[in-house]
């Protein structure tokens, strides 16, 4: 249409205007009085919603799907989210938006706005699950024609995920139109899946030939059941050859499978792993490079993870909502001050009284974590607290083969990296990392080339102690925000430290991956607890042969 | 019926020396202990029925107390450390010689028994449990679990036909996972349709499993994940799943530790859809929870604070303690004890809710969805109250117990009758 638009001349436009309008002019009764029938047929199957019975509910549905109408897609869409509510009043059934204690009403048939009611005035229509799965189907039905890739895919899929009767034929119609080659692969596979039991013999062939070159766990089980026996002896697939042939497949694609059931581990343990590093980084400066068993770490993390919360509500008061996702950027400098405070705090008014005194630092330090976790408990409840996962950090990227890497997690693995590679180079390039280098290899002689020991503590601790601030923004987007936060992490940091070598930034690095992808390749085989167990004795066998764990320090920094 | 209660009532006192000193030392008022954790991990779900019972406190003094006295409630925090539970209850009876007392954990059991005190437990247990010294007003697996997975096997809960049982590893978990896999195999579900997974406390990293469970559920039957997972874990498991594109249509998760307390700190958008069962929830439309939900929030303060099923369960044993000792016209505790049996309350979601012998209450369920405010969708119910179960029927070697506190049992585990004539 638009193509040939541009070839008509103005003039000529104005006189295919008034033409149009000539014709709508001859219509419009007939069409007026379609409309007038639209609408009470919508009325009708809407009206069908707003009963009690799940049934009835269902039945109202699928009549909605087949009016066809874009009306009924808007109605169907706010019923799944929630949004579709019975007015008391007179039975009609509205949608309603919550404008926080207040409810803006609307028609769905007119599209008009019907002014406002409060919760009392209005019962909200429940979905259950198999009713939104059932939406889900008619909604992917009516959005197989649509003119977006996007949500083309999309209706293939549900389509696909909650197959009718009427299924095959529409996805056969849509393939017959698609010029989308992916979507197009897509619909053949559907079909295929839906055709393995057809009675033509050609048919379940073609399909088993199709569904072959797979990689999806569903297609293998699909194909499984083509392998079993009915109840009467006799066998689901009745040719011998076709049998032959399923059995192979499902032979291909349970290979292909170990595949990628080897690289999932993978992926999983590297993504653990990035945690336990992110836990443990903090630690590596108190504990490894300054010595201080330092219990209230994992305290540090949790005020982290509170600054997270704070700056999200400070976000959602004052800035526009498109800011509002990139709070978690702004958390970062926040949380590490914060808890860089706290760490300078910690060392100033305890730890520096009982260096050299491990077992009174490790219960001073029990105790400060205690009062930390009381005070937040005082301050904030105890309850969790929201922290919302921003827009671009949500969802998972399918790489096939029922694996998938949820987003949030590469952007963790990332940010791991990313601060453990800053703090290495603060390390060793900065004066306060060589100061702080000195100090911990010689104390007696930083002292006496004039460097102020005791503030170089106090700023290694805060270091320490920040950086563990800044491991709480990223886990505050994968675990609970609660006073108890800290403590799920500090055995495991512990753990990952001791093992890696204690005052070795490498030894941290390796020992919290290596952990991460063992424990992610034991779980499958046995279960999360013995995995757990089992990791635990490994380390202990290991440190009885290691006991300066895998990257020990050498030389007389290592006797200090 | 009244005044053969008081007999009974008198016939208490008179036998029961230890709590008549008690009845000495608080002349003037009555005093109901609270046992919930204010600190500790527990604290999340206790701090609220610690406020509760305030309330509840509160509202009865309002109405003038009970036997002409005030009550006085005395507030101990056993910090969530399982030893200090025992410890601050033998405080509450001996020292402050409380009433009664509303708490949580039942590890403080023996020191009830052996100090002959009252205690009110309103949260959902493993059953296989029932003493003359407690009352349970929280839910049996007969009212939580079972229902559920019935709801689910229907054909309104989607037909399901695999089934993950997914828990925390403690007794709660392993001893309903135990009782539900007996419930799953007497329905005719096959062995290999039953996935059984335990997780450690605060298990944060859901990656392996919820593969595990995406592998076990394209086999091509809908597949339902019954979790027992403990309260806050379940945050992580939810967000995972959603993470990795699993609806709560194609794989329903039906909770029993998560309720709007637990939700209430979280963002809800994604867990939309997954069921809990309870035997309450705040969103249900009755003119009875409105009105208590108003005072609530009048009394708190806030008109954020949820409402949540725990808190219902003390509600409703508050009541009947009251009522009882109205009755027995005492708050000794063998006299209200004989008091309780059948003593009737209004539950807040409509029905009435029965004190029964075996010490547990009748109460209907409910089967809800989470919905995007943190609140729940009722998508079924029982038609009546369902009386709790002691003794699960579905584990042989408990189906042969009985529980009943009452002449001529007596006895909290017995295969037979304690006096019996015959």
């Amino acid at each position: 249409m638009s193509v040939t638009k541009k070839h008509v001349a103005p003039r000529c436009r104005v006189v295919i205007f008034s033409i149009l309008l000539a014709l709508l002019a001859i219509i419009a009764p007939g069409e007026a009085l379609q409309a007038q029938q639209n609408d009470a047929a919508l009325q009708q199957a809407l009206a069908g919603l707003n009963v009690r019975s799940f049934k009835d509910k269902t039945a109202a549905v699928v009549a909605l799907g087949e009016l066809g109408d874009a009306r009924a897609v808007v109605a169907l869409e706010a019923l799944t989210e929630g949004r579709l509510y019975g007015r008391k009043s007179d039975q009609t059934v509205v949608i309603a938006d919550r404008d926080d204690r207040i409810y803006k009403l609307t028609d769905p048939v007119s599209g008009a706005a019907l002014g406002e009611a409060g919760s009392r005035d209005i019962k909200k229509i429940v979905a259950n699950n198999k009713l939104r799965g059932i939406i889900r189907g008619v909604l992917g039905q009516l959005a197989l024609s649509s003119s977006d890739p996007g949500l083309r895919l999309a209706a293939v899929e549900n389509v696909i995920a909650s197959p009718t009767d009427g299924s095959l034929a529409l996805l056969k119609r849509a393939r017959d139109r698609e010029t989308d080659v992916g979507i197009r692969a897509k619909l053949e596979t559907g079909i295929a899946t839906l055709e393995l039991g057809a009675d033509d013999i050609t048919l379940r062939r073609a399909a088993v030939s199709r569904l072959a070159d797979g990689n999806d766990p569903e297609i293998k089980s699909l194909l499984e059941r083509r392998l079993l026996k009915n109840s009467d002896g006799s066998f689901v697939e009745p040719d011998d050859a076709l049998r032959a042939a399923v059995q192979d497949a499902v032979d291909d694609i349970n290979d292909r499978l170990a595949l990628f059931g080897l690289a999932e581990d993978l992926i999983f343990g590297i993504s653990l792993g990035s945690v336990l590093l992110l836990a443990a980084i903090g630690l590596a400066i108190t504990f490894g490079v300054m010595g201080v068993i330092n219990m209230a770490h994992g305290e540090m993390i949790m005020l982290g993870a509170y600054t997270t919360f704070v700056v999200q509500e400070i976000f959602r008061a004052t800035m526009p909502a498109e800011a509002f996702g990139f709070y978690l950027l702004a958390s970062i400098p926040a949380a590490f001050v914060v808890a860089a405070a706290f760490g300078i705090l910690i060392e100033r008014g305890c730890i520096r009284f009982l260096y050299g005194r491990p077992l009174e630092t490790l219960l001073a330090t029990w105790g400060v974590s205690l009062i930390l976790q009381q005070m937040v408990r005082s301050i904030f409840g105890a309850n969790n607290r929201e922290v919302a996962n921003p827009d671009w950090i949500s969802g998972a990227i399918s790489i096939g083969g029922g694996v998938s890497v949820t987003v949030n997690r590469v952007y963790i693995v990332v940010f791991a990296l990313v601060v453990v590679a800053a703090l290495a180079a603060f390390i060793r390039y900065s004066r306060f990392g060589l100061q702080m280098r000195a100090v911990t290899q010689n104390r007696g002689m930083a002292s006496s080339m004039g460097i102020r020991t005791g503030q170089v503590d106090a700023l290694t601790f805060a270091l320490g102690s920040g950086i563990a601030g800044v491991a709480g923004v990223a886990l505050s987007q994968i675990s609970n925000v609660s006073p108890n936060l800290g403590q799920n992490f500090i055995v495991d940091s512990f753990m990952v430290v001791v093992f890696g070598g204690v005052g070795s930034l490498w030894g941290t690095i390796v020992g919290a991956f290596g952990l991460g992808i063992v424990n992610k390749f034991l779980e499958p085989v046995s279960g999360a607890i013995l995995g757990k167990v089992v990791v635990l004795v490994i380390i202990i066998l290991f440190i009885q042969k290691r006991p300066r764990g895998l990257f020990a320090l050498k030389g007389r920094a290592a006797e200090g | 019926m009244k005044s053969g209660f008081k007999t009974i009532a008198a016939a208490g006192v008179l036998a029961g020396s230890l709590a008549f000193s008690g009845m000495a030392q608080a002349a003037d008022t009555i005093k109901v202990g609270i046992l919930h954790s204010l600190s500790g991990t527990m604290a999340i779900s206790e701090t609220a029925l610690k406020d509760v019972m305030l309330f509840m406190i509160d509202e009865q003094n309002k109405k003038g107390g009970l036997l002409g006295k005030q009550l006085e409630a005395v507030v101990v925090d056993p910090a969530s450390d399982w030893p200090l539970f025992a410890e601050k209850a033998r405080e509450l009876i001996e020292q402050h010689k409380v009433d009664v007392v509303f708490g949580n954990w039942t590890s403080v059991l023996p020191v009830f028994e052996e100090l002959n005190g009252m205690l009110f437990y309103p949260v959902q247990y493993e059953g296989e449990e029932s003493s003359r010294n407690i009352f349970y007003t929280g839910a049996a697996p007969n009212q939580q679990a079972i229902p559920a997975v019935e709801y689910l096997m229907s054909e309104e809960g989607g037909s399901v036909k695999r089934w993950v049982l997914a828990g925390t590893d403690y007794v709660y978990p392993r001893t309903t996972n135990k009782i539900l896999e007996s419930f799953l195999k007497a329905k005719g579900v096959p062995a290999e349709d039953i996935m059984i997974n335990y997780t450690p406390f605060g298990h944060s990293d859901w990656q392996t499993i919820v593969s595990d469970i995406k592998s076990f559920a394209s086999a091509g039957k809908k597949t339902a994940v019954v979790s027992t997972v403990n309260g806050d874990a379940n945050v992580p498991f939810y967000k995972e799943l959603g993470n990795q594109g699993i609806k709560a249509e194609d794989i329903p998760v039906v909770a029993f530790s998560v309720g709007e307390e637990e939700l209430a700190g979280i963002d809800t958008g994604p867990l939309v859809g997954h069921l809990a069962a309870w035997n309450y929830f705040m969103s249900v439309d009755a003119p009875e929870n409105e009105d208590l939900i108003k005072k609530w929030h009048a009394f708190i303060g806030d008109d954020k604070r949820v409402f949540n099923d725990p808190m219902e369960a003390h509600y409703i044993g508050f009541n009947m303690w009251a009522q009882a000792v109205e009755q027995a016209g005492t708050t000794n505790i063998d006299a209200v004890r004989q008091a309780m049996y059948g003593q009737e309350v209004p539950n807040l979601t409509g029905g009435i809710a029965v004190m029964n012998t075996n010490h547990h209450l009748s109460k209907p369920v409910l089967i809800g969805e989470i919905q995007d405010d943190g609140q729940f969708a009722t998508v079924w119910e029982t038609d009546g109250v369902v009386v709790g179960d002691a003794w699960s029927d579905f584990l042989p070697e408990s189906a042969k117990l009985t529980a009943d506190w009452t002449y001529p049992w007596v006895c909290g585990n017995c295969e037979k009758p304690k006096y019996v004539t015959n």
